[in-house]
C-alpha cells in the first residue's frame, strides 16, 4: 500500500518536471541554455497567485472546467500503475474508467472553450474533438489488445503482468510492441505535443490545445497547466509499462525503474519534438488512423 | 524464433499498410522490395541457417523480386515520369481504413485454416490472405497503371508465402513457375505502360475506357 502512495505523491509533484525534461532536451537541441528546471511549477506559482477575469459572455461552466479537469484527471491517476507498482485504487475494468475520465476532462476543455463564444477557440475545441475521437479509438483498443492478451482486465494486472514477463522472453511481445507504438502516438497527439500540435506557439491558426486555453487565466489555467502535467505523467507511465518490461522482483526497484523510464521518454519525446516538423494539418488524421491500425492489429493478434 | 516470425509477420502487414496509404510510387516500390526480402527470410528461417540448395534457391528469388522487379518498374516509373498517384479512387485515409476492415476479414476467413506442423506460426494464413487482398485493392482502387503493376508484385508476394507455407520442402518449383508468370508479366506490363504512355501522354487506365467510338 506504501508504494501505490508514493506513486501518486510522486505523480503529483514530479509530474510538471517532465515537462522541463522535454523543453531541456529541445533547448540541448537547438543549442540553447534552456529555461531552469524548475520553470514549470515557477509558471504555475506564479499564476496562482494572480486573479482572474471572466468574459460576461461565459456561464458556470468556464468556471467549473478546470476544477473538473484537475479532478477527473487525479481520478484517472488512481487507477494508473506504474509497472509492477499498483494503481492506488485498482478495481476489474478500471481501463475504461481510466479512457473516460481523461474524455471527461476533454469535454469540458471542450465545453468551456465553446462557452466563451470566441470563433478562435470554437476552432480549436472543433480540431480537438475531431483528433481525439480518432485518438480514443486507438486508446480503447489498444487496451483491449493488451487486456486480451493476458485476460485480465484492469490496468494494474495488466501492467504487472506485461512488466513480469522481462525483456528477452516476451509471452506477445510482437501485441505488445504494436501496442506501445499506437500509444505513442496516442500520448503525443492527447498531449498537444509536436506531430500534432505545437505547445510552445500561441496565436497561430493551426494549433489545438493552446487555443481552447486562451480566455483562461490565473489559478483557472494554473490547475489546467497542472492538469496537462499529471495527463502526460499518466499516459507516460501506461507506455512505459507496457513498453519498457524490466523485471525485479522487489518495488524499490521497481519504482525506480518505472520513474527512470519516465523521464527516458520525456527526452525521447523531446527528440521527437526536435527532429520532427508539425503535420499539415490535413495530414494528422491520417497518423491518428494508423496509430488505430496498429492497436487493430494487435487485437486481431491475439484474438486469432 | 516464434516470437521472431511473429514480428516479421506483423512488419508484413505494417508494409501493406505503408502500400495503402502511401502516395509517393517510390515508397510503394520499396515497400514491395522490402516484403520480398522479408518473405525470404520467412522461408528460410525454419531450415536453419546452414548454406544448402533451399538456401541458394530462396536467395535467387528473393534477389529477382526485390532487386530486378522493383528495378523494372522504378525503370518504367523513370520513363514515363509518374512519381506520384494522385487521384486515386479512393482516398489514402480512407484506403487504410478500409485495410483494418480486409485485415478483420482475413483474420476471419481464416480461422478454420490451419498452417501444418513446420515452424511456421499460424499467423501465416490470414497475413498471406491480407497480402493477397491488398494487392488486389491496388489494382482496383488505383488509377496509375504502375500502381497496378505494383498490385500486382503484392498478390506474387503472397502467393509465393502461402507456398512457403504449405510446400515446406519441395516449394521452389512452383515458386519458379509463378516467378516466371510474375517475370513475363511484368515485362508486358513494362512495354505496355511504355506504349501507353507513348501513344496518349498519359498512364491514366480509367481514361482508356474513353476509347469508345
Amino acid at each position: 500500500m506504501i508504494f501505490p502512495m508514493l506513486h501518486v505523491f510522486l505523480a503529483l509533484i514530479a509530474s510538471p518536471l517532465l515537462l522541463s525534461v522535454i523543453n531541456r532536451t529541445k533547448a540541448f537541441f537547438g543549442g540553447r541554455t534552456g529555461a531552469p528546471i524548475l520553470q514549470p511549477y515557477l509558471d504555475i506559482a506564479k499564476l496562482l497567485r494572480k486573479g482572474t477575469v471572466y468574459s460576461r459572455t461565459t456561464t458556470w461552466i468556464f468556471r467549473a472546467a478546470p476544477s473538473v479537469e484537475l479532478a477527473s484527471v487525479m481520478a484517472a491517476l488512481a487507477v494508473t500503475p506504474l509497472g509492477a507498482i499498483p494503481a492506488l485504487l485498482p478495481f476489474q475494468g478500471d481501463l475504461v474508467f481510466l479512457a473516460y475520465s481523461l474524455g471527461l476532462m476533454r469535454f469540458f476543455t471542450v465545453s468551456a472553450a465553446l462557452d466563451t463564444g470566441s470563433a478562435f477557440c470554437g476552432m480549436g475545441a472543433s480540431r480537438e474533438v475531431q483528433f481525439s475521437a480518432l485518438a480514443e479509438v486507438a486508446l480503447l483498443v489498444g487496451l483491449a489488445a493488451a487486456a486480451c492478451l493476458f485476460r485480465v482486465f484492469s490496468l494494474t494486472d495488466i501492467c504487472r503482468q506485461a512488466w513480469a514477463a522481462g525483456p528477452v522472453s516476451w509471452e506477445g511481445g510482437g501485441t505488445l510492441l504494436l501496442v506501445a507504438a499506437s500509444f505513442l502516438v496516442v500520448l503525443l497527439a492527447e498531449n498537444s505535443r509536436i506531430p500534432v500540435d505545437d505547445p510552445n506557439t500561441h496565436l497561430e491558426l493551426t494549433m489545438i490545445h493552446e487555443v481552447m486555453i486562451l480566455d483562461h487565466g490565473g489559478p483557472d489555467l494554473a490547475f489546467i497547466e497542472y492538469a496537462a502535467a499529471l495527463k502526460f505523467w499518466i499516459l507516460g507511465s501506461l507506455l512505459v509499462s507496457l513498453a519498457l518490461p524490466l523485471r525485479f522482483a522487489d518495488p524499490l526497484p521497481d519504482l525506480a525503474a518505472g520513474l527512470i523510464g519516465l523521464f527516458f521518454l520525456a527526452v525521447t519525446v523531446g527528440v521527437i519534438e526536435s527532429v520532427m516538423a508539425r503535420l499539415k494539418l490535413v495530414r494528422v488524421p491520417q497518423l491518428l488512423v494508423v496509430a488505430g491500425v496498429l492497436s487493430f492489429l494487435a487485437l486481431f493478434d491475439v484474438m486469432r | 524464433m516464434q516470437s521472431f516470425l511473429d514480428i516479421l509477420m506483423i512488419l508484413l502487414v505494417l508494409l501493406n499498410f505503408r502500400l495503402l496509404g502511401a502516395s509517393q510510387l517510390g515508397t510503394c516500390v520499396h515497400s514491395v522490395a522490402f516484403q520480398a526480402v522479408i518473405i525470404g527470410l520467412l522461408a528460410l528461417l525454419p531450415h536453419g541457417l546452414a548454406p544448402s540448395w533451399t538456401w541458394l534457391m530462396v536467395g535467387a528469388v528473393t534477389l529477382v523480386k526485390a532487386v530486378v522487379l522493383p528495378g523494372l518498374v522504378r525503370r518504367a516509373m523513370r520513363e514515363t515520369g509518374v512519381m506520384q498517384e494522385l487521384e486515386p479512387f479512393l482516398g489514402y485515409t480512407v484506403s487504410v481504413i478500409l485495410g483494418v476492415g480486409l485485415l478483420a476479414a482475413s483474420f476471419l476467413v481464416a480461422r478454420p485454416l490451419r498452417v501444418p506442423a513446420g515452424g511456421m506460426t499460424q499467423v501465416l494464413v490470414p497475413v498471406t490472405i491480407f497480402t493477397m487482398l491488398t494487392g488486389l485493392y491496388l489494382i482496383i482502387a488505383r488509377r496509375k497503371a504502375i500502381t497496378q503493376v505494383l498490385g500486382f508484385l503484392v498478390m506474387e508476394n503472397s502467393i509465393y508465402l502461402f507456398g512457403v507455407a504449405f510446400a515446406v520442402e519441395e516449394s521452389w518449383l512452383v515458386q519458379a513457375g509463378v516467378l516466371l508468370d510474375v517475370f513475363a508479366a511484368v515485362f508486358v506490363m513494362g512495354i505496355m505502360i511504355y506504349h501507353i504512355n507513348r501513344e496518349f501522354d498519359n498512364i491514366d487506365t480509367d481514361r482508356l475506357s474513353d476509347l469508345k467510338d
